[in-house]
């Protein structure tokens, strides 16, 4: 009888997981494959014949393409700037804010609240703040040009990443410090421990996978961000601010070459890949040393 | 009453000049959104000297406010429903069934993860093309696949959680797979519907890339974000317009966000600790 029951569930099987997945290859796996073809070929998207180049984009990006230089390094220079201020700032907000009285939880909810907000939205929001309002409210921010100079953009780009992830990752140390026995931090007053001291040898240790969390979420979405540079800064000025995936969508979508976009879309999965295998490598030797 | 300790208080002040740091640009917002130009241009720092709402109305004429909400609408509900129907079900079958397709499933929906949409993207829209996907429903399928990855991984996981015993105990009961499914194991899972239904809600709401990919080539299609992005297209510095839009789009996420406050912390948060 069970042994009937057991090979019902079996035969559904195809019935229940086919549909979804059929869809997942088609829109997923597939075209990520096909990628990797047009990579090797030099083709506009519209025209009929497609022509096999073999590695020649790839060549032409790694020797003629300055833009494309410009960007892998704004884009990990940027990635790093980011994962170091939206973890420090956050790991402040929970130190701040992780006992739940009202008046902390109240204002968790006011530092989460910019990160529901999707990056389209907020670049637009605070364009208006750097050109508009920082000059209205005067003093130091009176005759700062956000959008004319490199720096500034970029700082610009990491001001609004800060505000918009820094309440999110604050989330995560806060779960991850409540999570800690609160028989550790009695015995250490016992021992006539200061709550400075309890904090860096209880607490910071014991939180350390979540600061590996941490960085490693900002870092993908810092990595591959778009939205928010797209409507804030555009990749100007000259470029300075264009980040790995605003740079792939214009070859592809805006000079239309499909081709050389597709070699930097497979290069750019590589340096994804690298980052993912090392969080993976990380992850698994800190729960081993813990 | 106790007397506050100074040190109480200065943490009082402190972190409410905090909240009101982070909250400025959404006050800013706000109260240039119902100035007229030229007080917007002289001082954006200045309170309204008298509120016009003809801002909001010449704004939603202007990016067709209605249609492009209703698209958004059509497209989220669309694909999260999707997402979990499909999901839901298929995961099931992927943590009871432990067979060599089950395991490479799986692995693939994990190993995709890594994938940026970047990389597949330009093939995508000649994909999608091909197959006449380029309107909102379509969007709303092409959702459940790159949408299927997170929510199996997820759902799957939970099922360690959910006793196999009640399958077999519901079977025994005489429930066919399809209704042991949906009377039985669908209602034990409320928890991560709950959770996955708010992260991939987010997340389609928000996107940006994927719909312009999809829809730019009709503006009765755009969806809010495609709609404002348009919008700066055309009038790059139109602030007084501009804004009332921008107020619009962010209106539903902030009630969402105030009414579902306490679930959607505790998503965001476990997305975290799980991802």
């Amino acid at each position: 009888m069970l042994q009937k029951l057991k090979k019902g569930i079996l035969n559904n099987f195809a019935l229940y997981t086919f549909f979804p997945y059929a869809v997942f290859l088609v829109f997923v796996l597939v075209p990520f494959f096909i990628g990797g073809y047009y990579s090797l070929t030099e083709w506009n998207g519209v025209s009929r014949n497609i022509d096999f180049v073999g590695l020649r984009n790839y060549l032409e990006v790694f020797r003629e393409d300055e833009g494309f230089i410009v960007s892998t390094v704004f884009t990990f220079k940027f990635t790093l700037a980011a994962c170091v201020s939206v973890n420090l700032l956050g790991l402040f907000y929970a130190v701040m804010f992780h006992n739940s009285t009202r008046w902390n939880s109240a204002l968790r909810v006011i530092l989460v609240l910019p990160n529901v907000i999707g990056g389209i939205i907020l670049g637009f929001v605070w364009r208006f703040i750097f050109a508009q309002a920082l000059p209205a409210i005067g003093g130091i921010f009176e005759n700062l040009s956000w959008f004319g100079q490199p720096d500034m953009a970029f700082y610009a780009i990491l001001i609004v990443l800060v505000w918009q992830q820094a309440g999110y990752v604050m989330l995560i140390y806060i779960a991850s410090m409540n999570s800690i026995d609160e028989q550790l931090f009695e015995a250490a007053r016992i021992d006539g421990a200061s709550s400075f001291r309890q904090f860096t040898d209880i607490t910071l240790p014991l939180i350390v996978p979540a600061f590996t969390v941490s960085i490693f979420i900002v870092l993908a979405y810092s990595f591959k961000i778009f939205g928010l540079i797209f409507a804030l800064t555009g990749g100007g000025p000259f470029g300075s601010t264009e980040s790995l995936a605003l740079n792939i969508y214009n070859e592809a979508f805006v000079y239309g070459n499909y081709g050389t976009g597709s070699a930097k879309a497979v290069i750019f999965f590589v340096f994804v890949a690298i980052l993912s295998y090392l969080q993976v490598r990380f992850t698994q030797k800190r729960e081993v040393s813990l | 009453m106790k007397p506050i300790h100074p040190s109480r208080l200065l943490f009082y002040f402190f972190t409410l000049l905090l909240a009101i740091v982070v909250l400025s640009p959404f006050y800013f917002v706000l109260t240039n959104s119902v100035k007229s130009y030229s007080e917007i241009i002289l001082d954006a720092a200045a309170l309204p000297k008298e509120v016009t709402l003809s801002n909001y109305q010449v704004g939603i004429e202007k990016v067709n406010f209605w249609q492009i909400f209703y698209n958004s609408i059509l497209v989220t509900v669309l694909g999260i429903g999707g997402m979990v129907l499909f999901g839901s079900m298929a995961a099931w079958k992927l943590a009871r069934v432990k067979s060599k397709v089950s395991m490479f499933m799986y692995s693939t929906y994990i190993l995709a993860m890594i994938i940026p949409f970047q990389s597949i993207m330009i093939p995508l829209v000649v994909v999608s093309s091909k197959l006449q996907m380029l309107h909102p429903v379509g969007l709303g399928v092409i959702y459940w696949g790159f949408g299927m990855p997170l929510t199996i991984f997820l759902y799957r996981g939970y099922f360690n959680y959910v006793p196999r015993e009640l399958d077999e105990s519901g079977m025994l009961d005489g429930c066919n797979d399809f209704t042991l499914f949906w009377q039985i194991l669908f209602p034990q899972l409320r928890t991560m519907t709950t959770t996955i239904v708010i992260l991939q809600s987010l997340w389609v709401w928000n996107d940006f890339l994927l719909p312009l990919l999809i829809l730019q080539h009709d503006r009765d299609y755009f969806t809010i974000p495609l709609g404002i992005n348009s919008f700066f297209g055309v009038y790059k510095a139109q602030w007084d317009m501009a804004l009332p839009i921008l107020v619009l789009g962010m209106i539903p996420l902030i009630a969402a966000f105030l009414i579902a406050q306490k679930h959607i912390v505790r998503s965001i948060a476990a997305s975290g600790l799980k991802g």
